[in-house]
């Protein structure tokens, strides 16, 4: 029994244990590296992907539960919102180490998916669950911001 | 890129030691194809005009690619967007830190040990490119010149790539012309970092993200209190997993194989292991702290004794006495400890962001039973470390090593979960802190009396004969021993405690407490003598840096207006690994009777500032990790010595919305470049513990801000 899915646009299948987390389904079998792994318990947010549009932890989410759904991660997220962010955060090097930096872009393009124009109680909301151990949290909020400014202008 | 094998023939090389100016005759076997152009151990340039620095530091965030690729760059008169960094091999005759002795990253040295090593990289390698270009176009050297990547005598101009070839053939400078401080070009500027693009899209692989063909997943399970053994195994379960491969036991734990890291987990957690505790530590934090407290009471070995210390607190105005306490804290890297290790034959290939890189690599070379230079290391980004990937006894390869070697049959990615990495120790060790303090009359600090007490990071370790001196390990009374103030009746004494719970350095190691004691206890002390806090500090400090950060950091903040209702400032200044930082924290009081800290104005002087965007990134970092532990860091030791916390729900981080806003002022200095890895995270906690105390009339003795004792 496999398990058939849409990831970044594409079809995708599992053969394997359809408990098995998302997260390990993306790097172990398909190599999909930008995903990471922090905690496995839903605390850091590093894993974070886009279910059907919608930010989700995939070190908690049974690839098993996705059957038929959309998957996006880091990189398949695209289009004018996705590039914005990219952009923002490569303008004002918000990376220090950067292996939580995929989550947080995630997180990001979900807020700003939601809300285009994020008030700074928007950014915390939305933000609060990817941790940065190196702390880089004024960058990335300004980067949010930037990157909203930028799509709003291109709009 | 990868120059392991091209220079594997200079190991050992005298001449070779700081990196430059290879003998001409070996030159030729250095370069590699993709380089036609390789000067010296650091600079490699192509055909397609592309400079590739090769970064002999490990890039874990704190910006060294970056640094150590513009300082290349300016001498060099190369254009920014032709700069590609490479990570160096394992080599300590081509790539040692010339602090250590070997190759490694601490001490916030990367940019103070390479300063003069790479302008010097950088600028023989333009002087080879100019003698190339005058020799062609048969003018004078002197009248060649080079900008921004090109290389000019009058209309007519050359890539460095059109001169690479011709360049390779001529005798390196021994001592070429390096520039002065006003024909720098990129030092002092804000350049974008080296490393940004890849981060911000997925594609920059860390040791986690190495794929090996065949290769399996290995997890470990440690004993569940330090210095615990593995007595016996009952493997069945594990092994009934579907996608369990094997499990061995080694020194430090069980490892299960599997065929991805789901099922290794899963095996894991199937492990049935009776555990001899007979060694391990079975003392609680609380009881650790009773006895360090009760060894703080007495004056243990002298570190500092100036003048007549009990005679100044007997004849005192006023006294103050405190105990501190600071407890265990984990590092948390986000990228939890890992490595990718392939056995052929008798080569052995490492995957790694090795903080240490030769001595980890020896010490996977030792678990394989090969010898050293048969093991290669492919170093690789690094997510985090904050000192916890190196230790004196390479403790994370010697494990991954002896796990990879247990099972030969296939690559092995050896990876540790959160719940290895808050649980397996190298904490930044608990300390015990009691100082007697001293006033006279008009309100002058007339004594100061400190006494530590904790465990030693070196004693019992191949540093121990570097570091210790006189009986003292000086990482444990840095800050405390020499600060930047002078008092005329000063003492410190310093008590070595034992425990096998294995301590480590945390960014920036003794600093952590002694900046915590020193500024927290001054500012009480300046209180009770009616002085200002900045200009009470100015008056006791013998340091003309120091009192420099201080009074810009003053300005900053505009140090002296009243503070909003409800909130209030707090200051404090420290010295660290050659760097001095200033702080002033805004804080006020958030519902849940916890500090909230608004903004921090900083200012830092490292010296010639090569980076500003990475020393402002870097006082940012240091204050968002300071202050996240000051508020919850707490790493405790329950009943029978058991690590009480598992993981980033119970050993919790700082979040975006605690975040303050920071201000920082680099100081344009002319001083020889110091780090900025750590010197941002000493000052803030008591910064923000000052302002608490004007705030709330509370002295937070205990950390964590969140610990009980505190509410």
């Amino acid at each position: 029994m496999s398990t058939d899915f849409v990831l970044n646009g594409k079809p995708a299948s599992f053969a394997g244990d359809p408990d098995t987390p998302l997260l390990w389904v993306l790097r172990d079998t398909l190599h999909l590296t930008g995903t990471k792994y922090g905690c496995g318990v839903a605390q850091c947010g590093a894993c974070t992907v886009h279910l059907d549009g919608k930010n989700r932890r995939s070190c908690v989410t049974a690839v098993g539960s996705v059957a038929g759904r959309s998957v996006t991660t880091i990189e398949g997220a695209a289009g004018t919102t996705a590039d914005a962010l990219k952009r923002a955060w490569i303008a004002i090097d918000v990376p220090q180490c950067g292996f939580c930096q995929s989550g947080q872009i995630m997180s990001a393009l979900g807020l700003l998916s939601a809300r285009p124009d994020p008030s700074d109680d928007d950014i915390d909301h939305a933000m609060t669950g990817n941790i940065c151990r190196c702390a880089t949290y004024l960058r990335i909020r300004q980067a949010i911001k930037d990157a909203a400014a930028s799509t709003k202008a291109a709009a | 890129m990868n120059p392991v094998a091209t220079r594997r023939q200079f190991i050992g090389s005298a001449a070779l030691v700081i990196g430059l100016a290879l003998p001409a005759g070996r030159r030729a076997a250095v370069a590699a194809p993709a380089a036609p152009f390789s000067p010296n151990a650091f600079v490699r340039i192509a055909e397609d005009d592309t400079v590739t620095v090769i970064i002999k530091h490990v890039e874990f965030g704190q910006g060294p690619s970056t640094g150590l690729s513009t300082i290349v760059a300016d001498e060099l008169d190369a254009d920014w967007g032709q700069m590609r960094m490479a990570f160096a091999p394992a080599n300590d005759a081509l790539y040692k830190n010339l602090q250590f002795g070997t190759m490694g990253t601490g001490g916030s040295t990367a940019m103070a040990n390479s300063w003069m090593q790479m302008r010097n990289a950088g600028a023989a390698a333009r002087a080879m490119l100019v003698e190339a270009a005058a020799r062609r176009w048969r003018v004078p050297a002197t009248e060649v010149t080079v900008s921004r990547g090109v290389v000019s005598h009058g209309r007519r101009k050359a890539r460095f790539g059109e001169l690479a070839a011709a360049a390779s053939r001529l005798p390196v400078p021994e001592k070429p012309t390096l520039k002065t401080p006003e024909q720098w070009t990129l030092i002092g500027k804000d350049t974008p970092k080296l490393d940004s693009v890849s981060k911000s899209d997925g594609s920059a692989i860390f040791t986690l993200d190495i794929m090996r063909p065949g290769m399996v997943n290995a997890v470990i399970l440690h004993p569940p209190a330090f210095g615990g053994r593995v007595a016996a195994v009952d493997k069945a379960a594990a092994l009934a997993v579907p996608g369990v491969l094997a499990v061995e036991t080694i020194p430090q734990g069980v490892v299960v194989y599997a065929e991805g890291t789901y099922p290794a987990l899963k095996g894991r957690a199937a492990l049935k292991v009776d555990w001899d505790l007979s060694q391990a530590e079975t003392r609680s934090s609380e009881t650790l702290i009773k006895v360090w407290a009760a060894a703080a009471a007495t004056p243990g070995t002298q570190v500092e004794a100036s003048g007549d210390v009990d005679g100044a607190l007997k004849s005192a105005a006023k006294t103050i006495e405190a105990q501190y306490v600071f407890p265990y804290l984990a590092h948390a890297p986000m990228e939890p400890l890992d490595a990718v290790i392939e056995a052929k034959g008798d080569r052995v290939d490492i995957w790694m962001g090795s903080q240490w890189q030769v001595g980890e690599t020896q010490a996977i070379a030792k678990a394989f039973g090969v010898a050293p230079d048969k093991a290669t290391l492919h170093e690789q980004f690094a997510g985090g470390s904050f000192g916890r990937r190196a230790t004196p006894n390479m403790d994370f390869a010697a494990e991954a090593g002896a796990a990879a070697a247990a099972y030969r049959d296939a690559p092995v990615k050896f990876a540790w979960t959160r719940e290895n990495d808050i649980q397996g120790g190298r904490y930044r060790p608990l300390f015990v802190h009691r100082l007697r303090g001293g006033i006279d009359a008009s309100g002058e600090i007339v004594a100061w009396d400190q006494v530590l007490a904790g465990q030693s990071i070196v004693i019992g370790t191949p540093l121990e004969a570097v570091v210790v001196k006189d009986g003292v390990d000086s990482t444990m009374v840095e800050g405390a021993s020499e600060s930047s103030y002078a008092w005329p009746n000063h003492r410190v004494g310093v008590h070595v405690m034992h425990s096998v719970v294995p301590p480590l350095w945390w960014r920036s190691v003794g600093n952590t407490h002694t900046a915590y004691t020193v500024e927290t206890f001054l500012d009480e002390m300046l209180a009770l003598g009616g002085k200002d806090p900045v200009a009470g500090r100015l008056a006791r400090m013998k340091d003309a840096r120091a009192k420099a950060v201080l009074t810009r950091v003053a300005e900053l903040a505009d140090w002296g207006r009243a503070a909003p209702a409800g909130h209030a400032f707090g200051v404090a200044m420290h010295k660290c690994f050659g760097t001095y930082v200033a702080q002033i924290a805004q804080v006020s009081r958030r519902a849940d009777g916890l500090p909230r800290v608004h903004k921090v104005w900083c200012a830092v002087d490292c010296g010639v500032p090569i980076n500003p965007n990475v020393i402002r990134a870097q006082m940012e970092g240091g204050i968002g990790y300071g202050l996240g532990h000051a508020l919850y860091g707490d790493l405790k030791l329950g009943d029978g010595g058991r690590v009480q916390q598992s993981n980033f729900h119970d050993y919790r981080s700082l979040r975006i919305e605690e975040m303050p806003d920071v201000e920082v002022a680099v100081i344009l200095s002319q001083e020889k470049p110091t780090g900025v890895g750590e010197p941002g995270l000493p000052p803030i906690a008591p910064a923000v513990a000052n302002a608490w105390r004007r705030l709330t009339g509370r002295a937070v003795r205990r950390l964590p801000f969140a610990h009980g004792d505190n509410a």
